[in-house]
């Protein structure tokens, strides 16, 4: 497993243009497949329009401890892209303007953002019901600057979603790194600790489940279940709920998915298990992506395909609501992976 | 040359058999989605069922097809191994036990 991102490594799959080529190319521009609007259009679900603005998704930089096999933003400890408090400062702004009732922080390693904590507590002020933070566990023990997080979170009443591909070390380190099972392991217990996603718990302790490999997720109740009995027969791990998610052909996953020739058996079984219900709760329709760099997307993949939102505000500095209500949503052959099966979103299924 | 036998895309194609008998080969997929919901027996059981049977029946489309399900479905290599034994246990005994009958004759038909 490389420990530099696919930048770090100046590979071309580093380029959004590139993924782009890929994903109209081959089986899509053959005719062998349907492209995801010819397919979406057979059940007159073309364009994608937005629903009400419910979740802020804000990426506070591609900087990450970990340098995942799958990840779809290319994070990695060589990344510098970091979200700047005066960015911060105009999404504290838009959020007190919009109706969001949920804030949802992700990365790379969110935690690592300099102004992380300060932009916590000021979040905490402005009215968010639900803010979430998208931890990967191991930073929490990664250096002893972040061992307190446990503490931290619990002080603000974050709600913490982590990622576990597998209940098992092997499945876990192939796709996160050597050591990262007994490390998330530890920091599981360490937010058990302090009262996270025990039974009845307030502070809320979700999971995150992304296929190690390249085929689709079970079903996410059954998956919830093992998960649950194994970590908690095993090790003494309690949670509230799994998410099951769909790995998205582009970035790192993208890299393996062509090194290890799954690409077009991987896309035959997305566009195999479209599903025309999930289309119309697709997380797009209901959550907006903030770049580091203040940018704004449908999601958070678009975000790394350089896609941004339609219309002529595409920046934090010039949010307009009314715009963006009235756009249709961007989409690429990459959306079969949000549409597959029950549907995938960072919330996990959505139907 | 374009491979003739047990070309694995040809997996895509299965359900394409229904084109030539749509009423039998309608039924036999609504009896085979049936048969790996969710019953007495979980989907995922049901699946290692399917994986070991696979190996036995030497099907390297019904191989691919369920090692896969077997993954989406957070099984793990032991458990797959382990039921690839069970089946081969079965084969191997299957072939075993009809040594009673080779015995039986030899002792029939020798003096």
């Amino acid at each position: 497993m490389s420990k530099k991102s696919l930048k770090g490594r100046n590979n071309n799959l580093a380029k959004a243009e590139r993924q782009l080529e890929i994903l109209s190319s081959g089986i899509f521009a053959n005719g062998e497949l349907p492209t995801f609007a010819e397919k979406i259009k057979e059940t007159h679900q073309l364009p994608i329009r937005p629903q009400k603005l419910e979740i802020l998704q804000l990426n506070l930089g591609y900087m990450c401890n970990q340098v995942c096999a799958h990840c779809h933003v290319d994070a990695g400890p060589d990344r510098k892209e970091i979200m700047t408090k005066h960015t911060m400062q105009q999404c504290l702004e838009v959020i007190q303007k919009t109706n969001a009732h949920t804030l949802d922080l992700t990365g790379g390693a969110p935690e690592m953002n300099p102004h992380f904590r300060w932009f916590v507590e000021e979040a905490t002020k402005v009215g968010i019901k639900d803010l979430i933070v998208r931890s990967n566990l191991t930073i929490i023990r990664a250096n002893k600057a972040y061992y307190d997080l446990p503490e931290f979170f619990k002080k603000h009443n974050v709600h913490v979603v982590s990622s576990m591909p597998h209940w098992t070390r092997g499945k876990t380190d192939k796709q996160r790194g050597v050591g990262v099972f007994d490390t998330s392991i530890q920091a599981l217990k360490e937010l058990n600790a302090v009262g996270y996603g025990m039974p009845g718990s307030r502070l809320k302790l979700d999971l995150v489940y992304n296929p190690s490999g390249a085929f689709l997720p079970g079903d996410q109740l059954a998956l919830e279940t093992d998960f649950k009995k194994v970590l908690h027969q095993d090790f003494g791990i309690n949670f509230h709920h799994l998410f099951a998610i769909t790995n998205l052909p582009i970035s790192r996953f993208l890299e393996y998915l062509i090194a290890s020739e799954n690409y077009e058996d991987y896309m035959y079984a997305l566009v195999d298990a479209y599903n025309p219900a999930a289309v119309k709760n697709v997380m797009c329709t209901n959550t907006l992506s903030v770049s580091w760099d203040g940018w704004l997307y449908d999601c958070d993949f678009n975000q790394m395909l350089n896609l941004k939102v339609s219309g002529k505000h595409k920046h934090i500095s010039t949010y307009n609501e009314e715009q963006l209500q009235d756009r249709n949503i961007v989409i690429n052959q990459h959306c079969y992976g949000c549409t597959a099966g029950a549907g995938s979103s960072c919330q996990g299924v959505v139907t | 040359m374009a491979k003739i036998y047990y070309d694995a895309a040809d997996l895509r194609k299965f359900s394409s058999i229904t084109e030539w008998s749509e009423e039998l080969g309608t039924k036999f997929f609504d009896y085979y989605g049936k048969v790996f919901e969710e019953g007495a027996l979980t989907a995922r059981e049901k699946s290692l069922i399917a994986l070991a049977v696979a190996h036995t029946e030497q099907c390297p489309y019904c191989i691919d097809a369920y090692t896969k399900d077997s993954l989406q479905r957070g099984v793990t290599k032991e458990e797959m191994m382990e039921a690839v034994h069970v089946g081969a246990a079965i084969k191997s005994g299957a072939t075993l036990v009809h040594g009673v009958q080779m015995m039986k004759q030899v002792n029939k038909l020798e003096m």
